[in-house]
């Protein structure tokens, strides 16, 4: 086949496209520009491109820069920071999977007359026991990222590779220094991209919103304390509320009139969430299976069931899940669907 | 045509045409063996006080002499540079560091100006150009004053090939900034202008060895009798103290012969490659019907052919040519590789979303009529599957 690989840069990526060279693919690199900032990490910057640019040159495979930072301002950044104004808690790395690697680099792809796009993720694509291609989680469930490309539809699923899926990340390191690949020991990026480790998400935000103090309220009302940032708390957080706070958490939070309001562990827990938009791979599942949802990137999956209406029904409480933040419904290893949390 | 390597020296079956020219083109063989000739059997730093460091000074300063006299300067008046970006720093960093005053530069230089200009701390002041990319000569003397210090306007343009009118220019820079220094990064125009004729009225002009058939990491800033230029490299106090650090006698050699060999033969080429420029860009726009190209109207160098697909992108039509065999470019390539919407085409009043879908095909004096012709073909097809692509998705979208 002929594969388009992204190449951010990483260990993985490099390992997915040296082995799709060896499985005798016809195989390019591209590395997409999606940052124009100043951000000094992440899938972005000069540095990485030049790394892959490096492991290509290497594993003897033509590479390009495609430069999607305006696609990635619109679909990304943008969101993020509104996301943040009204008080919700965006993943970008999921609508950067969602808008630029499965949907512009998959088009861009159709475009230039390859078979498929493969990236470094750890997840698979297998054939379910309809005998239908579905997304499953990664043979190493450390890393599993199924839950950052939950949103693989049906039709994108065939055009999409995960060389590395099946593979630990120890295994996926000792690939790398066996091709003797620059990129072998580099950590595991961490955060969001196109946020500095200098400045940090309070100096990207505060260059685009203007940021307000909030007052802390335990649920009758009372003061506790103020925040310097209502657009920067997090329902579920403890840290940074300020010291009356105690052992409480952020139960929600309040742009509008500028206030948080916490409460201790025991309050935040919630019995189901409501998705919106909601997104499946294929038929939504039937009201009576038993499914499992896993509310962050490296949570631990918790039985519950979906109903019709548009929630999903957890069979324990589980801590209340963030507005903005992906819930993704599996069946057994295999992603059926997801959605954003919205109440 | 030239075969195109591998790394390990492996020749690969596919033969690539390259009309990447200004970017970089192959080295004359006359430039090659003057380089080699040094690099094999000469050595020593042409400082020093000795019989080796002499002969390492001879070499430099007939060099000098011979680049001098190529582009109409004194040999007294040649900077040996790294190349054309260190030419131009040095002219708008070293020409603005003794005064205060404003630098006015054209919208449409190359970033080795503007971003020198930026970063002198100066007052910048940019001059707009028209729809054809020639700057706006009414707009120059609102700019001008007493205040500033340097004027700097490109001979031809990087990526359009459009050439300015340099004599107005300097007209109007001398009644209105009389103290001002005129500098003109002639990069470009240096493999097809006399610069003896077309930059007598600049006080700076640099020039590339790469761009006109010699080697990479060779320039020149060169400059007028009493312009004053102050160093930006700092150290031994080489070049009259304008360019500290050992000469690159090599580079200079092989920079000297490959101009040698170019002005004498300026002349035929530049006609035999507009025509085939002109054969190209016509092959395409006959077959293209939305391809549009780039300032026809415009007084251009011989070698570029720029035109535009509205709704293609030039990234995925640079990558369709390349796979074929063509090497071309759109413009503008940031330090990742990614290409961004050409600035230039932007200040010629192209929307950003336009100035994604250019394409420049610059040819060399060694392009054939065969290169011309295969080129056209492949260009025309990727256009035209990627346009289709392109008209079915925004149906779609309807």
């Amino acid at each position: 086949m002929r594969v388009l690989v992204a190449m951010s840069g990483g260990v993985d990526s490099s390992v997915a496209a040296a082995l799709l060279v060896e499985a005798g693919h016809e195989v390019v690199g591209a590395t997409m520009k999606l940052w124009g900032g100043t951000s000094d990490r992440g899938c972005c910057s000069v540095g990485d491109v030049e790394d892959a640019r490096r492991v290509a040159q290497q594993i003897g495979v033509d590479h390009y820069v495609f430069n999607f930072s305006d696609d990635f301002e619109r679909h990304v950044v943008d969101p993020y920071v509104e996301s943040h104004a009204t008080g919700s808690t965006p993943n970008p790395c999921i609508e950067c999977n969602r808008h630029l690697k499965f949907d512009r680099l998959i088009d861009r792809a159709d475009q230039l007359g390859f078979d498929a796009v493969a990236t470094g993720h750890h997840a698979r694509i297998v054939q379910g026991p309809d005998a239908q291609l579905w997304l499953a989680r990664g043979a190493d469930s450390a890393k599993d990222q199924s839950y950052v490309v939950h949103m693989l539809g049906a039709e994108t699923l065939p055009k999409v590779m995960f060389p590395v899926g099946g593979m630990t990340k120890q295994q996926v390191r000792a690939k790398a220094v066996a091709l003797g690949l620059q990129t072998a020991a580099k950590p595991d990026s961490q955060d969001v991209c196109f946020i500095s480790g200098s400045g940090g998400r309070s100096a990207f935000l505060s260059e685009r919103i203007r940021l307000r103090p909030a007052k802390v309220l335990d649920e009758a009302g009372s003061f506790l304390g103020e925040v310097p940032a209502v657009e920067m708390v997090t329902v579920g957080q403890r840290r940074g509320l300020g010291p009356a706070v105690g052992a409480r958490y952020a139960l929600s939070v309040d742009v509008q009139a500028a206030t948080v309001t916490v409460a201790p562990a025991d309050r935040l827990l919630v019995s189901e969430v409501r998705l919106d938009p909601v997104f499946w791979v294929r038929e939504p599942p039937g009201g009576d299976e038993s499914l499992l949802a896993q509310v962050s990137a490296h949570g631990e999956p918790v039985p519950a069931r979906w109903e019709a209406a548009g929630r999903v029904c957890f069979e324990r409480p589980v801590r209340k899940v963030a507005p903005g933040q992906s819930v993704v419904v599996y069946r057994g290893d295999l992603v059926v669907g997801g959605g954003t949390a919205a109440y | 045509m030239i075969a195109r390597h591998a790394p390990s020296g492996t020749t690969l079956a596919c033969v690539a045409v390259y009309l990447d020219h200004a970017a970089g083109g192959p080295m004359h063989p006359e430039a090659v063996a003057a380089t080699l000739g040094w690099i094999t059997s000469g050595f020593g730093n042409p400082s020093g006080a000795h019989q080796v460091a002499r002969r390492a000074r001879q070499a430099i300063d007939e060099a000098r002499e011979e680049i001098a006299a190529l582009i109409g300067f004194t040999p007294g008046g040649i900077v040996f540079t790294s190349g054309g970006t260190e030419a131009d720093n040095l002219a708008l960093l070293g020409a603005s560091a003794a005064s205060r005053g404003a630098i006015v530069v054209s919208a449409v230089e190359h970033p080795a100006v503007i971003e020198a200009a930026r970063a002198s701390g100066r007052e910048l002041r940019v001059l707009g150009v028209d729809r054809d990319g020639r700057v706006d000569l009414d707009q120059l003397s609102g700019l001008l004053d007493r205040d500033v210090a340097v004027v700097s306007v490109q001979l031809a343009n990087h990526e359009t090939g459009v050439v300015q009118d340099l004599a107005a220019i300097a007209r109007r820079v001398r009644r209105r900034s009389p103290q001002a220094v005129l500098h003109t990064d002639a990069v470009q125009a240096a493999p097809w202008m006399d610069l003896r004729s077309v930059a007598t009225s600049a006080d700076l002009v640099s020039i590339s060895g790469h761009k006109f058939g010699g080697p990479q990491g060779a320039g020149v800033l060169a400059v007028r009798p009493g312009a004053q230029v102050s160093p930006i490299l700092h150290g031994g106090g080489q070049e009259r103290r304008r360019r500290s650090g050992t000469h690159n006698v090599a580079g200079a050699l092989g920079m000297a012969a490959a101009l040698r060999v170019r002005s004498e033969q300026r002349a035929e080429t530049a006609a035999a490659v507009a025509g085939l420029r002109d054969r190209l860009c016509e092959a395409v726009t006959a077959r293209v019907s939305s391809a549009v190209a780039t300032a026809l109207d415009a007084p251009r160098v011989p070698g570029h052919c720029h035109m535009r697909f509205p709704g293609v992108e030039a990234e995925s039509l640079l990558f369709l040519l390349d796979q074929a065999g063509v090497c071309a470019s759109a413009g503008a390539a940031c330090a990742s590789g990614a290409f961004e919407p050409s600035p230039v085409l932007m200040a010629m009043g192209v929307s950003r979303d336009e100035a994604r879908s250019c394409l420049r095909l610059t040819l060399g004096p060694d392009t054939t009529p065969a290169d011309v012709d295969f080129a056209a073909e492949v260009v025309v097809e990727a256009a035209l599957r990627l346009g289709r692509r392109a008209g079915a998705k925004t149906l779609a979208a309807l």
